[in-house]
């Protein structure tokens, strides 16, 4: 008769040359649903644990710093679209403060309040397509229908304002490339009604889902110190506790004057990652609604700073000293004195920073772009060991990045 | 936060340290070898204890010293930012001390620096390349690289030459379907009905 031996896990790994037992590598990526986008990690499995994972990353990489070297400052508005792709008009909006920063100038009250509006529509629409993916990501298909129909209400309302669905380009330095549409702002007013409908509705269907509780609740939590310690930002730094939010602490663009909460997680795992997302949607659509009703009349731009600004182009067509004004901007760009500048814009994936260094002219010296994603994902090496292969989803999910931005 | 007590502070327990003219924020100039000495004690006496950022900068091939470490530092609690920066001392091989004992944050900054610039960290765990890949011989962000970039191996002709197996190109149509032998213009319905396929070169 045959008598089996229970072995437990310990014992294995006690035992492991003994056993014959090997680890394992594995390629996870760079092309795997899993991985929303060009993402690679080289991991070392036991078994189903996963023992090291190292991303790879640059699959993606175009040399956008190198880029914005050789233009005007305004031609690299396009650039800032392909960054965080999810969020373009927030990228615009933080690209143009920076210059702007650097140029020493504000822009009008109407311009920030359009610009609030466009950067909160873009935090909603990114979080919309994150919280949608990453249920999909832990095994529900529907809530994934319900927030991509609304992201698609939000891109018709991105095409009336910008004239694009998704590479908006919609700022210049030193204002927005045009004002309101006709009825936009009721068309946002209505948006803003059925979307929290639909977060609603996605709430019903995973906060309290028994599936989604299981793969995300006490997964990769990040610790205070470890989030801290790695420079994360956004909702990645405020699930962890960190009550840091650069539109409450260092307002811009006029955020001081809206009310609104930041929500903050408790023990920084992927599933304070998510609910810390779905509150933000709500105080996004709060800050809409703010500044939506008290929308300020008057210029959208800084019609005086004539070395920085375009002339209308009516003038252009007609007068002498407009006409040399809009083609001294458009060979060699807005004038922006020596000196350098750093400004992170709170986005929807974290802090997006923008380092320029100016030599004076219209373009940079150097520009440096501090994506969040990037930060985002380098704590994996941290996080990911000690949990099973079947948990990375989850935790690439609920770190929400972006790989255009990650690799620039 | 009192942006002259601090640069005082800093001034006092770093002697090679100077205020650096910065419109936006308080900024500091510090020997490279104090880097670390500096923003640890920025971090523990001063709260700035999160690295917003860390970036090189190459200020071109005809000033000297012409590579530079900055560094964006942000506090938790009183939410200001500092700029500190430190010149590499040698122009031909730029080094840097890391900032990874400091702040485990700094490892893939670092490991971007050295990818662009060139610029080596001294006691960084694993600089290697981060965003070009592990061979690429050039530093692209040096102001002397080209826009246009500049031609080199790309990393299938390394892989054949340590596999000794030849890289297949992309199939021409037929999108990801790879057919098992013979060409695609026998194995897919689709190649078959257009003009031109392998066999026949396309007019």
């Amino acid at each position: 008769m045959r008598t089996t031996k229970e072995i437990s896990l310990g014992d294995v790994a006690a035992r492991s040359e003994e056993l014959g037992a090997e680890r394992m590598s594995l390629n996870l990526g760079p092309s795997h649903p899993a991985t929303h986008g060009v993402l690679r990690l080289r991991l070392e499995l036991d078994g189903d644990t996963v023992t090291q994972c190292d991303p790879v990353i640059g699959y993606l990489h175009r040399g956008d710093e190198k880029i914005a070297e050789a233009m005007t400052y305004n031609q690299f508005v396009p650039y800032t679209d392909r960054l965080d792709y999810l969020a373009p008009l927030a990228n615009n909006v933080a690209y143009a403060l920076a210059v702007e920063n650097l140029a020493g100038i504000r822009v009008p009250p109407r311009c920030e309040a359009i610009r609030v509006v466009c950067c909160e529509l873009a935090r909603i629409s990114s979080h919309l397509l994150g919280i949608g993916v990453y249920a999909m990501d832990t095994g529900a298909w529907t809530v994934f229908m319900y927030t991509f129909n609304e992201r698609e209400k939000l891109y018709t309302l991105f095409e009336e304002l910008t004239g694009a669905r998704f590479t908006t380009s919609y700022t210049r330095v030193g204002g927005v490339a045009r004002d309101l549409p006709e009825g936009w702002t009721g068309r946002v007013e209505g948006f803003c009604d059925g979307v929290l409908r639909v977060v609603d509705e996605v709430d019903a269907l995973l906060t309290r889902n028994r599936i989604f509780l299981e793969r995300t609740e006490g997964i990769a939590p990040i610790s205070r110190e470890l989030a801290l310690a790695h420079g994360l930002t956004g909702a990645n730094l405020r699930a962890s506790g960190v009550p840091l939010d650069l539109r409450k602490d260092r307002p811009y663009s006029g955020y001081g004057q809206y009310a609104f909460d930041v929500p903050v997680g408790t023990k920084g795992d992927c599933y304070d990652r998510y609910l810390v997302r779905m509150e933000e949607m709500r105080q996004s659509v709060a800050i809409v609604r703010q500044a939506l009703a008290r929308m300020p009349d008057g210029p959208v731009a800084c019609v005086d700073q004539r070395r920085i600004v375009l002339p209308p182009k009516d003038k252009v067509m007609t007068r002498m000293e407009e006409l040399i004004q809009n083609f001294m901007l458009v060979t060699e760009g807005p004038q922006v004195p020596a000196g350098e500048c750093y400004f992170e814009a709170e986005n929807p994936k974290g802090a997006l920073g923008f380092y320029v260094v100016s030599r004076g002219g219209g373009v940079p010296f150097r520009l440096r772009i501090r994506g969040p994603s990037f930060v985002s994902l380098s704590i994996l090496p941290k996080v990911v060991p000690g949990h099973h292969l079947t948990d990375i989803p989850s935790i690439l999910g609920s770190l929400d990045f972006v790989m255009g931005e990650c690799d620039r | 936060m009192d942006a002259a007590a601090l640069l005082a502070d800093l001034q006092a327990a770093f002697p090679g340290a100077a205020p650096r003219p910065s419109a936006d924020m308080p900024g500091l100039d510090v020997p490279a070898a104090d880097l670390p000495a500096a923003v640890t004690r920025l971090r523990d006496a001063h709260g700035f204890d999160l690295l917003a950022d860390l970036c090189g900068v190459d200020r071109g091939p005809a000033v000297s010293p012409r590579f530079s470490v900055v560094v964006h530092l942000l506090g938790s609690g009183h939410h200001a930012y500092l700029r500190v920066a430190a010149a590499c001392p040698d122009d031909a091989a730029p080094e840097a001390p890391s900032l990874t004992a400091v702040h485990p944050g700094a490892d893939w900054h670092e490991r971007e620096a050295f990818d662009m610039f060139g610029i080596r960290f001294a006691g960084h765990p694993d600089l290697r390349r981060i965003l070009m890949w592990d061979g690429y011989p050039h530093h692209p962000l040096r102001k002397e690289f080209p826009l246009a970039g500049m031609p080199v191996d790309l990393p299938a002709a390394d892989v054949a030459a340590v596999t000794g197996r030849r890289v297949e190109p992309a199939p021409m149509m037929g999108g990801p379907f790879v057919s098992p032998g013979g060409t695609m213009a026998k194995a897919e319905p689709v190649a078959r009905d257009e003009s031109w396929n392998e066999e026949n070169p396309k007019p």
